[in-house]
């Protein structure tokens, strides 16, 4: 039966098991949008700006771990993407971008809301096609989603000419994908495992480096088995949060420029590393030359090209982790590190980053750890970029896979609300918190209106400190407390969110903070909370930019009043 | 770290736009491309590409993996170590006067190089060969006034029957109805120059 381009789109993405998609209509897409209505099955999340629509099929697709779609008109609508894209593809989110494009005869025309997408997202893009024929629609489409998911997940864009949705064709859906040029490597050389193995059970001072990888692969299982198996504390990455549980004896936080201290001790006086799914990102590593200088490093990934990027490893395993990882543990033999594991233990005891100072003022930790215990750590955790994404990072405990979702590789501010929509719509059954800071919230502060129109109920918390926090603390750490720039006029959020509809709240003492996560939590629909906390507090510990990890800054001794009555878990 | 040139043999998709995401990765991951030269391969529907490019032996590395990571590249190698035949060519444009004409004649023999247009005050020299060879040649020739020169960069093809970026086999065999010449005797690998 002939169908036209539109309708083969759409019959695609319902075979692909799409349940939604998030865009904003336009001029080269309308053949797409007036088709959409015969598909009542693909839910159409209208959003307020294009980049939110990346942005939430992004947060969408790392709550679920399915891929995410998106889809946006040519030109501006193109472009707007182009950061929400970007976002996934160094988290290695698996997305499907879909763009309308001009019609085929004005192509290369410079025409109305013409640009090459295409050539744009070329380096932010797993894969990316431009289709010229109605015919190659459901080839594209098929290929673009196995892309998408199949190996290290990732960004994939679909531009199609506004012509080219209205070609009638024969429908024919392919039943397989054929890419002789892209195969990832699914399983782990055994001689590679085997060594692997022998470095792991000879260890005296083994650790596990965690990273999203383990997330994506679904290996939760494996992971924990080779840790308890034999007894190595496990770290993660800032995206490998959740992984591992963070309340297991053997959980060792995570790593990097604002890791726990014993984290970092712990990669720096290893003797064996185990990093699995993760890529060395400079925040994790510090000074790279420097790095885990004791170890023998085993890297298992799936994406060969992450292998001896950045630190020399001395045990390549190319593979998905879940196999290898299976493979692996049959050959680990039992062991107790109890002298390693007590070194651990008292560094954390030397160093104990997490545990909420005694002020009289708001401070920003304290309010990320009322929300954790006013939710017994039940929520999805979708933070923005900056101080307010470390707090959350350092003072919630994720015991879950998937229950903190954070822009990492490219650190996106106004991230957090239109990623807290996506994950809000993949896990409608979930709590889900957006913790903001008052920069990157108003960035993307329009998406409230989704929220609204959506009828998500999410809550919100902004830690307001009046300053693009971060760089400010930077600013006073390393730029001689010149504040420049980074003081933030905001306005009032309340009133913001009463605007839209939004039952919200401003609290200023300490006293009310849990009073009112209470109150956000009892409110049936979104709920915004303005917590404004004290304007200088600084994330730490820090590791200096290009120090390593050794040389961390921990909080000054004068603000350090921890009372023996907060426990650190 | 010592870095030396490497050549890398790539066969990839012909496609609209490849050339571009290659050299766009290039660019990106700031990977230094001395040259690279793309034409058919011998399957249809597949191009081959020859890339030079220098670097230490980890950047080389980090270069073949994220080339492979590219959809339409198929298959791609680093033929550095390997026993093949690379060749480049050149076309040289170079200022000749009578005087100077028999001289330049003589030098392109040598080469075992061709002139292939002749005009009142000018030649043009086609020079194939390895980098040396045609390095050799445009030095030589300076002295009497390049006028234009271009160059093709280096293709490259592994010695021995099937080479090792031979995708599968294929699945028919034409007939051929001539009769075959006879193979020419290959007793040495041909000179490089």
């Amino acid at each position: 039966m002939k169908k036209t381009g539109a309708q083969i789109l759409c019959e695609c993405l319902v075979r692909e098991g799409v349940e939604v998609i998030f865009g904003y209509p336009g001029g080269a897409v309308l053949p797409l949008y007036d088709t959409l209505p015969q598909y009542p099955q693909l839910r159409h999340v209208l959003v307020r700006h294009e980049q939110c629509a990346a942005h939430a099929a992004d947060g969408y697709a790392r709550a679920t771990g399915r891929t995410g779609v998106c889809l946006a008109t040519s030109g501006p609508g193109a472009t707007n993407l182009v950061t929400g894209i970007a976002n996934a593809y160094l988290d290695s989110s698996p997305m499907v971008a879909i763009t309308g494009q001009v019609a085929t005869p004005f192509i290369g025309k410079d025409a109305f809301q013409e640009i090459d997408i295409t050539g744009i997202t070329l380096p932010i893009t797993k894969h990316n096609y431009l289709v010229l024929n109605a015919a190659d629609m459901s080839k594209v489409v098929r290929e673009a989603f196995y892309i998408a998911g199949a190996g290290r997940p990732g960004p994939v864009l679909i531009d199609i000419p506004r012509d080219v949705f209205q070609q009638e064709t024969e429908f024919i859906y392919p039943e397989r994908v054929d890419l002789p040029g892209y195969k990832p490597r699914l399983f782990g050389h055994p001689t590679q495992i085997k060594k692997a193995a022998e470095l792991i059970n000879g260890a005296h001072k083994p650790l596990i480096i965690a990273g999203r990888g383990v997330i994506i692969s679904k290996a939760f299982a494996e992971l924990r088995e080779l840790a308890e198996k034999a007894q190595i504390p496990v770290v993660t990455t800032l995206l490998g949060i959740g992984c591992f549980p963070e309340t297991h004896v053997l959980s060792f936080g995570w790593l990097g420029m604002h890791g726990m201290v014993y984290a970092n001790k712990a990669v720096q006086d290893a003797d064996v590393i185990v990093a699995i799914g993760m890529r060395f990102d400079d925040r994790a590593t510090g000074m790279v030359s420097s790095f885990a200088p004791k170890a023998q490093i085993i890297h298992i990934d799936i994406d060969p090209a992450e292998i001896g990027k950045n630190v020399r490893v001395d045990v390549p395993i190319v593979g998905d982790v879940k196999n290898v990882l299976q493979v692996l543990n049959e050959q680990i033999i039992p062991k107790e590190h109890m002298e390693w594991l007590s070194q651990l233990e008292q560094w954390r005891e030397e160093h104990p980053a997490l545990t909420v100072r005694e002020t009289e003022c708001l401070i920003p930790q304290y309010v990320i750890r009322q929300i954790y215990e006013v939710t017994h750590g039940e929520a999805i955790v979708v933070t923005g970029v900056g101080q307010n994404q470390m707090w959350a990072a350092q003072f919630f405990f994720y015991d879950k896979p998937n229950s903190l979702i954070s822009s990492g590789g490219l650190g996106t501010m106004g991230f957090e609300l239109p990623g807290a929509i996506g994950a809000k719509i993949g896990r409608p059954e979930e709590t889900v918190w957006c913790i903001a800071g008052d920069g990157g919230f108003q960035m993307t502060i329009q998406e409230l209106a989704t929220i609204v129109q959506e009828g998500l109920d999410i809550k919100i918390a902004i830690i307001n400190n009046g300053y693009l926090g971060m760089v400010r603390q930077w600013q006073q750490l390393f730029y001689g407390r010149r504040y420049v720039h980074t003081r933030l006029w905001g306005p009032d959020f309340v009133k913001i969110a009463d605007a839209y509809g939004i039952a919200a709240l401003r609290v200023t003492d300490k006293k009310l903070v849990t009073s009112a996560i209470e109150k956000a939590m009892e409110h049936r629909g979104p709920f915004l909370i303005d917590f404004v906390v004290e304007p200088e507090e600084c994330v730490f510990p820090i590791v200096p930019p290009g120090a390593a990890l050794t040389q961390f800054i921990e909080m000054p001794q004068e603000d350090r009043v921890s009372s023996q009555s907060q426990q650190q878990r | 770290m010592k870095t030396t040139k490497h050549t890398l043999v790539a066969l990839v998709e012909d496609k609209p736009g490849v050339l571009n995401r290659i050299a766009s990765l290039f660019r990106r991951r700031n990977f230094n491309i001395e040259s690279i030269a793309v034409g058919q391969s011998e399957q249809s529907g597949l191009s081959r590409m020859t890339i030079v490019v220098d670097g230490d032996d980890a950047k080389i590395e980090q270069v073949r993996k994220q080339l492979d990571k590219v959809v339409e590249v198929i298959k791609i190698m680093d033929i550095t170590d390997e026993e093949s035949v690379a060749r480049e060519l050149a076309l040289i444009k170079v200022r000749a006067t009578p005087s100077t004409r028999g001289e330049i004649i003589q030098i392109v023999d040598i080469f075992r190089a061709n002139i292939v247009d002749v005009a009142v005050d000018s030649l043009i020299v086609e020079v194939t060969g390895d980098e040396d060879k045609v390095d050799s040649l445009i030095e030589l020739l300076r002295g009497f006034g390049i006028r234009e020169l271009t160059r093709t960069g280096r293709i490259a093809l592994t010695r021995g029957s099937a080479g090792p970026l031979l995708v599968e086999e294929p699945k028919e065999v034409k007939v051929l109805r001539q009769p075959l010449k006879p193979p020419r005797e290959e007793t040495e690998s041909p000179p490089d120059w």
